[in-house]
């Protein structure tokens, strides 16, 4: 086991090198100048030229990569021109928030996705069924930002127009409320976690919509399997049936499915960070492009490369913890 | 033996997804080429802001101009726009959608046909293009360029092409050891004619299902970077950047952003049922035959 594992790492490093190879070749490798895009059709030769050798970019493309590789595995990310800060702070003060984000919405995607799943494939074909089985298609076709938007119009505005009780309006804006710094310890979480409760719902309807429909295919076809029906044949009842061997089995690809939908939720955590104000990786990046802000947007696209490579490996992991046979299997 | 079965077609002209999901995509593509016929351009262009902007849906103006979905802040009507954004909104999605399908084929023939080496090495590319997030990627090639719906069709092309490839790839292999193939290969076709003319018509099948979720998504990234204002840019119109337009007037007007983004949604749900139709027919026929 220990030697497939380590074969899986040479596999992610090098997937993290060919990503840092497209970064580079998208900035260096398509026309357009990102130090004039930076500065603007305004700027004379001479500052072009000087913001060029701040920046390095006067030095040969191979040198220029080398170097890009041995500085990012180095954690020396450069200098944001925009804020003048070293991009590895800004980000490192981004992930924070972005792990809780992606962790927590993570962790109601699959409660929610296997349970509305598994219900639905033990009543399959009833009108239980036909009618989840159009929401969560309705909601997996929703856009993030179209989720996130009804969400603010319903929880933020209509319930403070309609004066619905305080505990069901929630801020669409931020982190934390102004001046939470200096609220007690209790009411200061509480204040984050009202803050959490819009965007993490936005980012788990979406992914538990996605993960039921995997999840009732993966479970019925689990029920059809042999082992089921000796379950049954031991007299077993439907609910030790369903839980203890169809779920159980099902769970294998679902494993696998979370490290395909890990892109998927990092590119929604982009646009439910920026409508919502959040501090997270997917705003910084947006305000990066936004600003031109190349030392940054480089850095963060490889980041969340790297977090994406990552994720596959624990998926990996948990599948062959789940279920021994993957390894041999391969 | 080419192309799709009819028995495939068949199933899927049969199946109640793929009939909802064709009407929808029906209606506003029709839309889309009426719409702006019908209603001309003068509900799209400037008029007497103060009076008309943020007029509810079916409201009427003073001078009998009705407005089914409302006016936005420019007192521009919204569902003449909306109708607009439509042909930007499909051209931009269905192009990308083109352009990453076609990629993605040629990528896949590639890697089956050849097979060893070659094969690895595309495969180990393919798996470390899908470990980038697409939306951050996007973000990074936006940046290098200025904005605009050509520049939407490109990028969404060539960061789109990977599921697309990896099938075909998988068709292309099985496809080859096949008897027909081996027949082919035996008569002394060049390798080329093999692929293009006895291996790919076998092995599409599958990217059709890919190539419909394809557009969808496509549309759905167009309108999230018009959303971001890195899209297709004002005063064009695409669904995109209403929504955002619509944005700040949520309250006042939820119409302004909601009409746009219900059109979004719809459309991609489209694609969806139809890509869902068109998997259960191929995995039926598979079965039947």
């Amino acid at each position: 086991m220990r030697v497939v594992s380590l074969r899986r790492l040479v596999v992610a490093v090098l997937t993290v090198v060919l990503v840092l190879t497209a970064t580079f070749a998208a900035v260096h490798l398509t026309p357009g100048d990102p130090v004039r895009l930076f500065l603007g059709p305004s700027a004379d030769e001479a500052t072009v030229a000087a913001t060029r050798r701040a920046a390095g970019l006067d030095r040969p493309l191979p040198t220029q990569y080398a170097d890009w590789l041995v500085r990012f595995a180095e954690g020396e990310w450069g200098t944001s021109i925009a804020q003048q800060r070293p991009v590895s702070r800004i980000l490192g003060d981004a992930l924070g928030p972005t792990f809780a984000l992606v962790g927590l919405s993570l962790l109601l995607t699959y409660l929610a996705g296997i349970l509305v799943g598994a219900v639905q494939a033990s009543r399959g074909g009833s009108a239980l069924d036909t009618a989840l089985t159009a929401a969560t298609t309705f909601l997996f076709a929703l856009p993030s930002y179209v989720v996130a938007l009804g969400l603010i119009l319903v929880f933020a505005y209509a319930a403070a127009l309609w004066g619905w009780p305080a505990w069901l309006r929630f801020p669409a804006f931020g982190a934390a409320s102004v001046g939470a710094d200096f609220l007690p310890p209790a009411a200061r979480l509480g204040d984050a976690v009202r803050h959490l409760v819009l965007p993490i719902t936005t980012l788990a309807l979406v992914g538990a919509a996605g993960t039921a429909r995997f999840v009732r295919g993966a479970v019925l076809e689990a029920l059809r399997q042999p082992f089921v029906r000796a379950a049954r044949a031991k007299g077993l009842g439907e609910a030790r049936v369903l839980l203890r061997h169809a779920l159980r089995n099902a769970l294998v690809p679902v494993l696998t499915l979370l490290g395909l939908q890990l892109p998927a939720l990092f590119s929604g955590v982009v646009f439910v960070e920026t409508i919502f104000g959040w501090p997270g990786m997917g705003r910084v990046t947006v305000q990066a492009v936004l600003a031109r802000d190349y030392p940054v947007v480089m850095a963060s696209t490889a980041v969340f490369a790297v977090l994406v490579v990552a994720g596959n490996l624990v998926a990996d992991l948990l599948t062959s913890l789940a279920d021994p046979r993957t390894e041999s299997g391969r | 033996m080419s192309g799709v079965r009819p028995g495939i077609l068949a199933r899927v002209g049969w199946d109640r997804r793929a009939r909802i999901g064709g009407a929808l995509i029906a209606v506003f593509v029709l839309g889309a080429i009426l719409g702006p016929l019908v209603l001309g351009r003068a509900p799209v262009e400037l008029a007497d802001v103060v009076a008309r902007r943020f007029m509810a849906p079916l409201a009427h103006t003073s001078d009998g101009a009705f407005h089914l979905l409302g006016t936005d802040r420019f007192g521009r009507d919204v569902l003449a726009r909306l109708l607009l954004g439509a042909r930007i909104s499909l051209a931009v999605g269905c192009l990308a959608a083109l352009v990453s399908t076609l990629a993605g084929i040629a990528v896949g023939a590639l890697a089956g046909y050849a097979g060893g080496a070659v094969d690895r090495a595309i495969i180990a590319a393919t798996d470390a293009a899908l470990a980038i997030p697409r939306v951050p990627f996007l973000l990074l090639l936006v940046a290098l360029v200025e904005p605009g719906a050509a520049m939407t069709v490109v990028a969404l092309g060539v960061t789109g092409w990977m599921t697309v490839a990896r099938l075909v790839r998988s068709e292309v292999r099985a496809a080859r050891s096949r008897p027909f193939v081996e027949a082919a290969r035996a008569l002394g076709l060049r390798p080329r004619r093999v692929l293009v003319r006895h291996v790919l018509p076998n092995a599409l099948t599958p990217a059709l299902v890919a190539a419909a979720l394809g557009v969808g998504s496509a549309i759905m990234l167009e309108a999230g970077l018009s959303f971001l204002g890195l899209g297709v840019q004002p005063p064009t119109p695409s669904w995109g950047n209403m929504i955002a337009s619509g944005r700040d007037a949520l309250m006042i007007a939820p119409w302004v952003a909601l009409s746009p983004a219900l059109a979004v949604a719809l459309v991609v749900l489209g694609f969806s049922l139809l890509a869902d139709a068109l998997e259960s027919a191929i995995a039926a026929e598979s079965v039947a035959s």
